[in-house]
C-alpha cells in the first residue's frame, strides 16, 4: 500500500481541509490507485538528472525598483467576507484566557 | 446564414463592408444561446443585457483594430474586472476581481465585445467539465456525454455556434482535449507565450491561456491578440509574435513531420486510430514528409504530471482560505477552524483530492520520492521533444484516445480520467505548443481531433500544417444538427 488511512488525514490537515470519515476512506482508496500507478516513474534510473521545474531559459528577471500606483485598498477589500476599516476581519487568533 | 454560426474572420469581412454591425452578431449569439444553452451548460455566467449594453451605445467598429466588434466568451478562470469569475467553484461564490487579466486587456485593446464566462471543471481540475459546482456541461454533438474539459463550457460553446471566439486555459490538454470532443479548433500556445497575469493559478509551470474557435485561422488571428511579452508576468517571454495569417497559408512542401508510435497504444478507439492514419496520408498528400520516431518516456507523463501539477495545484490553491475572497462559514471557533471549514464546504471533491495528492507529494519524507523524482522524469521528456525537433518540423498525434465519452462514465474513478489527457499532457511537460483540429467522426457521430506539436514559439509552424490539411479537409465546416431534437 503506498499510502493510508493515518497518512491522508495527516496530509488533509496539513492542507488545511477537513474531511469526514466517509471521504478519509473514499480517498484513501482512490490516492492509494493513484499513487501505485506513479510508482513507475520508480523503474527509471535519475540520479544524473537535473530536475526540471520550468522549461524556459531564464534565470531571475529584474525590474527597475520604481514605485508604482497600485489598486485603491478600498477595492481590493470589496470581495473580503468580512471587513472593518479596510482591514480584513478574522477570528480570533491568540485567545487571552489561556 | 445566421451571422453566430461564422467564423470571426468572416464577420470582419462583413463589417468592413458594413453589411452588418456588431449589434447584429450579438443579437444572434443571444437568440442562439436563448435555443441552445438549456440543452447544453455552456456558459456560467452570460447576462445579455450587459453584452448589449457593451455593444450598444457609443460602441464604433474601427477596422484597423484586429477582432472590432467581434464578440469573445471566456473561461471562467481568467478575471475580468467587476465581472464574475469563480472558477466554476464554491469557494470562489460571488468573486468579482478588481481587475483585469492582461488577456482581457488586450482583447479590449483589439475592440473586441467580452460576452460572458464559460463554464469549466472547477479550477480546472478535470476532463469532462463534471466537477463545475454548476454542473457538467454537455456536448454539442451528443447531449448525454461530456465536452471533454476543462475548458468544456468554451469548447462547447464555440461548437454549438453559442460562440464566435473563447478563451480556454490548457495545464494538461484543457484547450486541445475539448477542442478534439467538440469537434472545433484550440491551441495551446508555448509556454510563456501568453502572459497568465490575471488567470487564476493552477500549476504556475505548466497553465497556458489560448483561443478555441471554429477554424484554424480564427485560431491565429485570436491567438495573435493575446500573445506577447508583459512585465506583470515574469514568466512571460519577450519573444516577437509574427502576424501569422499570412504565414500560415504557405504550403507545407517538404515539411519534416513525425509520427510517434508511442500515441498509437492499445485500447485506444478503432475509429481515431483509423481518422489519424488517414490524416497522415492527407498531410503526405500535401507534400510533407511524414515519418515514424519515439519519445520514449510518453509513458511516464501522466504520472509526473499527477505529480507536479497537484503540487503546484496545492500550493496555488493555499490562498483560497475564507479571509480575502469567496465563501466563509459561520461560526468558526479559531483561524484554524475557520481555513478548514472554509477549504471543506468550498472545495469539491476532486479539488480536495488534488490538494491532497499535491501536499502528499510535498511533504516532508516523500519529496524526494515523488515530487524531485517527477522533476528529473520531466527533464526526459522534454528531452525527447528536443531530441525529435532537430530533425522534425511538426510532430503529429491523436488529441485523445477516444472520443467523447458518457457523462458519468468515469467520474468516480479519478485515475481512468486521468488516463483521458494521455496524449496532450506531455506538451505542457515540455512546454512546447500544440493544436487540436477536427479530422473525422467515429461511426457513432463523433468528432475525433488531431494534434500537431510544434517547436518552442513556433506557433506559426502548427498553425501552417494545421491550415494547410483544414483546407483540404471538410471536417470542420460540420455543424452539430441534433442539439435542438
Amino acid at each position: 500500500m503506498a499510502i493510508n488511512r493515518d497518512t491522508v488525514k495527516y496530509t488533509a490537515n496539513l492542507a488545511r481541509i477537513e474531511l469526514s470519515n466517509g471521504e478519509l476512506d473514499h480517498f484513501t482508496a482512490q490516492l492509494d490507485r493513484i499513487l501505485a500507478y506513479v510508482d513507475k516513474l520508480g523503474t527509471l534510473d535519475t540520479s544524473n538528472l537535473e530536475p526540471t521545474s520550468h522549461v524556459l531559459e531564464m534565470k531571475n528577471v529584474y525590474r527597475d525598483d520604481v514605485v508604482k500606483e497600485s489598486l485603491p485598498v478600498s477595492e481590493v477589500i470589496q470581495n473580503a467576507p468580512a471587513r472593518e476599516n479596510n482591514l480584513f476581519k478574522v477570528p480570533k487568533i491568540i485567545d487571552t484566557e489561556a | 446564414m445566421e451571422l453566430n454560426t461564422l467564423t470571426a474572420h468572416a464577420l470582419i469581412d462583413l463589417l468592413n463592408k458594413k453589411d452588418i454591425s456588431p449589434i447584429d452578431i450579438c443579437n444572434s449569439i443571444i437568440k442562439r444561446i436563448a435555443d441552445t444553452e438549456k440543452r447544453l451548460n455552456a456558459l456560467a455566467h452570460f447576462d445579455k443585457d450587459a453584452a448589449l449594453k457593451r455593444v450598444g451605445d457609443g460602441f464604433k467598429p474601427s477596422p484597423t483594430k484586429a477582432l472590432s466588434g467581434i464578440p469573445v466568451f471566456i473561461k471562467d478562470n481568467i478575471c475580468v474586472k467587476d465581472e464574475l469569475t469563480t472558477c466554476s467553484s464554491k469557494i470562489l461564490k460571488g468573486f468579482k476581481p478588481p481587475y483585469n487579466a492582461t488577456v482581457i486587456n488586450k482583447l479590449l485593446a483589439a475592440d473586441a465585445i467580452l460576452m460572458g464566462k464559460t463554464n469549466m471543471d472547477e479550477f480546472a481540475f478535470g476532463s469532462s467539465t463534471e466537477t463545475s459546482c454548476y454542473g457538467a456541461s454537455r456536448n454539442p454533438w451528443d447531449t448525454e456525454r461530456i465536452p471533454g474539459g476543462s475548458s468544456g463550457g468554451s469548447a462547447a460553446a464555440v461548437s454549438a455556434d453559442e460562440a464566435i471566439l473563447a478563451l480556454g486555459s490548457d495545464t494538461g490538454g484543457s484547450i486541445r482535449q475539448p477542442a478534439a470532443l467538440c469537434g472545433v479548433v484550440g491551441l495551446k500556445p508555448t509556454y510563456g507565450r501568453v502572459s497568465r497575469y490575471g488567470l487564476i493559478a493552477f500549476a504556475s509551470s505548466l497553465d497556458q491561456i489560448g483561443p478555441i474557435t471554429k477554424d484554424v485561422e480564427d485560431a491565429a488571428i485570436l491567438l495573435k491578440a493575446i500573445s506577447g511579452h508583459d512585465e506583470m508576468d515574469s514568466t512571460s517571454a519577450n519573444i516577437a509574435v509574427n502576424d501569422y495569417v499570412p504565414e500560415i497559408k504557405k504550403d507545407i512542401k517538404g515539411l519534416k513531420i513525425g509520427i510517434p508510435k508511442e500515441y498509437f497504444i492499445e485500447g485506444m478507439d478503432k475509429d481515431v486510430k483509423d481518422s489519424i492514419k488517414t490524416a497522415v496520408q492527407k498531410l503526405e498528400g500535401l507534400g510533407a514528409v511524414c515519418e515514424d520516431i519515439s519519445l520514449p518516456h510518453t509513458e511516464y507523463a501522466v504520472s509526473v504530471y499527477y505529480l507536479v501539477a497537484t503540487a503546484e495545484a496545492s500550493s496555488n490553491l493555499a490562498r483560497f482560505d475564507g479571509v480575502q475572497y469567496g465563501l466563509r462559514p459561520e461560526n468558526a471557533k479559531s483561524m484554524i477552524d475557520m481555513y478548514k471549514k472554509t477549504r471543506e464546504q468550498g472545495f469539491g471533491d476532486e479539488a480536495k483530492r488534488r490538494i491532497i495528492l499535491g501536499t502528499f507529494a510535498l511533504s516532508s519524507g516523500y519529496y524526494d520520492a515523488y515530487y524531485l523524482k517527477a522533476l528529473k522524469v520531466r527533464t526526459l521528456i522534454k528531452r525527447d521533444f528536443d531530441e525529435a525537433f532537430r530533425k522534425f518540423d511538426a510532430i503529429v498525434t491523436p488529441t485523445s484516445p477516444t472520443p467523447a465519452f458518457k457523462i458519468g462514465e468515469k467520474i468516480s474513478d479519478p485515475l481512468t480520467m486521468y488516463l483521458s489527457d494521455i496524449f496532450t499532457i506531455s506538451a505542457n511537460l515540455a512546454g512546447i505548443p500544440g493544436i487540436s483540429i477536427p479530422c473525422g467522426f467515429t461511426k457513432n457521430n463523433l468528432p475525433i481531433g488531431l494534434q500537431i506539436l510544434g517547436k518552442p514559439f513556433d506557433e506559426e509552424m502548427i498553425l501552417r500544417v494545421a491550415y494547410n490539411y483544414e483546407q483540404n479537409t471538410d471536417w470542420h465546416n460540420r455543424k452539430p444538427e441534433n442539439i435542438l431534437k
